[in-house]
């Protein structure tokens, strides 16, 4: 059963169009995942969503409703956690976890009991009666996630968990998204760790410059790319000039550089290494290494997004500081 | 019944971390007190703090109301924990109601304090109280609706805080507070009944010393006009620049 579907939805900022015309739905109880680069749109689409952003055109229908028009209604559906936290600073961790349970109506007597709950399963129970501008980045992180569910809602929007905060934190994170799963919950999350979306969604989208350009479950996305077999040679000249001849000499795979020496050999078929050492042997160029490559999630995402995963991450991170 | 849980914990937490702050409390009220002092001292007969009572009580009411929204709205704002309220599925009415309403209950105290003062000098025989609570209500609900045009309309606290002074010195001149609209010169009068505060004090002077110049019942309908156009201005603002 779709949970949240949208048709052709659009996000304008004066000339510049962020979201264009997107399509996608996401299942109940699934972990649905965007996962682009920075600027791609991904927390413009979560805005929409939420109702933080208005959309220029197009639909949105979240458990049945029309969540443009019945926005308020969906909203006690649905929990939120933005990219950066939006807690107030001068509030302890247990009163801003009340406060947020209160703003969807849940009783004093449950909603303490609850945010005592959540602030031991995070791990912050010691830290419940801190500032929370005294908690440290995973920390916040956490009591944003924790607001976020206190209401217990059937779909929870998460805008890039994990980015920008320790490692053990994002652990922690990653195992709590998939509990709340477990018991049910949608998932709804953007990401730009192509590791992070293999591992933790069920179904993914590729988002690029507004676009939708892949979507689909992450085990037959994985599935296609293991279809096809990659070989890199590098080698110890400048490798394009020499993908012209190649492509001649073996007309059945296709030919990628991807770096001043190094070029991809990929194939339909299980690739003979022989013909192409004996290729780059009678032009006089020696290889230095020749290895197979099993695509991982991030060859398909390179591959279709021609982006490549490292400068995306660096990209992110940069912007962070 | 979700809807009032939600209502009321946005007005205590604000009021638990803003009005109750130490700074608060000297903006909100030693400030009044101190321009009180400073009026009732420097006239000193009883008939005369009478006669400027309402200006004071119009002055604390202005200033405590415009100078909390600076904080409760365009503080949270920029600090993004005004997305929480956004997405919280309340009304955008009801929201704005919870965050003005302690600016109003605020501001009300405030109007009491040269009261308080006043007491120690002059009996109030002949004041008409019911009227007087009425009209301070009033002021306090059409000034908290300025503060929060304002604030809306601003995206740093400071600029909301200069945009209030540019709007709330001139009102203390030309809303009669202290100089009587009739002594202002004659090109400058139009200007005071183009602001809600004339309006208010003319009600307020009316129910302490009966010597108010323009209906009562026109004062009402015109504050009505202000605080019902200023709040829908300002939640049709809200839906235009933060709901983007
Ligand atoms: N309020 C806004 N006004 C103008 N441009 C915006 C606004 N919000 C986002 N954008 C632009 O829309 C694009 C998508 O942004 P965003 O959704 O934040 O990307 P992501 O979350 O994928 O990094 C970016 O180019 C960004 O600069
Ligand atoms: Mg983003």
């Amino acid at each position: 059963m779709k949970i949240i579907e949208t048709k052709q939805l659009t996000k304008r900022f004066g000339d510049f169009t962020a979201v264009k015309g997107i399509d996608f739905s996401v299942e109940k109880g699934e972990i649905f995942g965007f996962l682009g680069p920075n600027g791609a749109g991904k927390t413009t689409t979560i805005n929409m969503l939420t109702g933080l952003a208005k959309p220029t055109s197009g639909s949105i229908t979240i458990a049945n409703e029309d969540g443009i028009k019945n926005i308020k209604k969906v909203q006690q559906l649905i929990g939120i956690v933005p990219d950066e936290s939006n807690l107030y600073d001068d509030m302890s961790g247990f009163d801003n976890l009340t406060f947020c349970a209160a703003l969807y109506g849940m009783e004093k007597s449950k909603r303490e009991a609850r945010a005592k709950h959540l602030l031991e399963l995070f791990n912050l129970a010691d830290t419940g009666k801190r500032p929370f501008k005294a908690y440290s980045k995973g920390m916040k992180r956490k009591l944003t996630i924790a607001a976020g569910i206190i209401h217990e809602p059937e779909i929870l929007f998460l805008d890039e968990p994990t980015t920008g905060i320790d490692v053990e934190s994002a652990r922690q994170i990653r195992k709590l998204i998939h509990s709340l799963n477990k018991k049910g919950t949608t998932i709804f999350l953007t990401t730009h760790y192509i590791e992070e979306a293999e591992r933790l969604c069920h179904r993914i989208g590729f988002i690029v410059e507004g676009r939708i350009v892949k979507i689909g479950e992450t085990n037959e996305l994985l599935q296609e790319a293991q279809r096809e077999n990659t070989v890199e040679f590098s080698l110890d000249e400048s490798a394009a000039f020499l993908a012209p001849s190649l492509i001649k000499d073996f007309p059945k795979v296709s030919v990628k550089t991807v770096g001043e020496h190094t070029l991809r050999i990929i194939s339909e078929e299980k690739v003979d290494l022989m013909p192409f050492m004996n290729f780059f042997d009678e032009r006089g160029i020696s290889v230095r290494e020749a290895r197979i490559i099993h695509p991982s999630l991030e060859e398909i995402f390179v591959r279709i997004t021609g982006i490549e995963a490292g400068k995306m991450k660096k990209e992110k991170e940069g912007k962070r500081k | 019944m979700k809807k009032r849980l939600a209502f009321y914990s946005i007005l205590m937490k604000d009021m638990k971390n803003y009005y109750l702050k130490p700074p608060n409390i000297s903006w909100g009220i030693i400030f009044p007190v101190a321009w009180t002092l400073m009026f009732f001292l420097r006239t000193g007969s009883p008939v005369d703090i009478r006669e400027i009572l309402p200006g004071v009580m119009s002055m604390s009411v202005l200033f405590g109301t415009t100078s909390m929204l600076a904080v409760t709205i365009t503080f949270e704002r920029k600090s993004r924990s005004f997305e929480r309220l956004l997405l919280a599925p309340i009304s955008l009415n009801l929201l704005m109601l919870a965050k003005t309403t302690g600016a109003i209950i605020f501001g009300v105290i405030n109007a009491f304090v040269p009261v308080l003062f006043a007491s120690f000098w002059i009996d109030f025989s002949g004041v008409a109280w019911g009227t007087m609570v009425l009209s301070i209500m009033l002021i306090a609900v059409t000034s908290t609706f300025l503060g929060l045009f304002i604030s809306v309309s601003v995206s740093e606290v400071f600029e909301a805080q200069t945009f209030s002074n540019f709007i709330r010195f001139p009102m203390i001149f030309l809303c009669g507070l202290f100089i009587p609209i009739q002594a202002l010169p004659i090109v400058l009068r139009p200007l005071s009944y183009l602001l809600p505060l004339t309006y208010g004090a003319d009600i307020l002077k009316n129910s302490i010393n009966g010597n108010g110049l323009i209906s009562p019942w026109l004062s009402l309908l015109v504050l009505l006009g202000f605080s019902f156009g200023l709040f829908l201005t300002s939640t049709h603002n809200i839906k235009k620049k933060w709901i983007y």
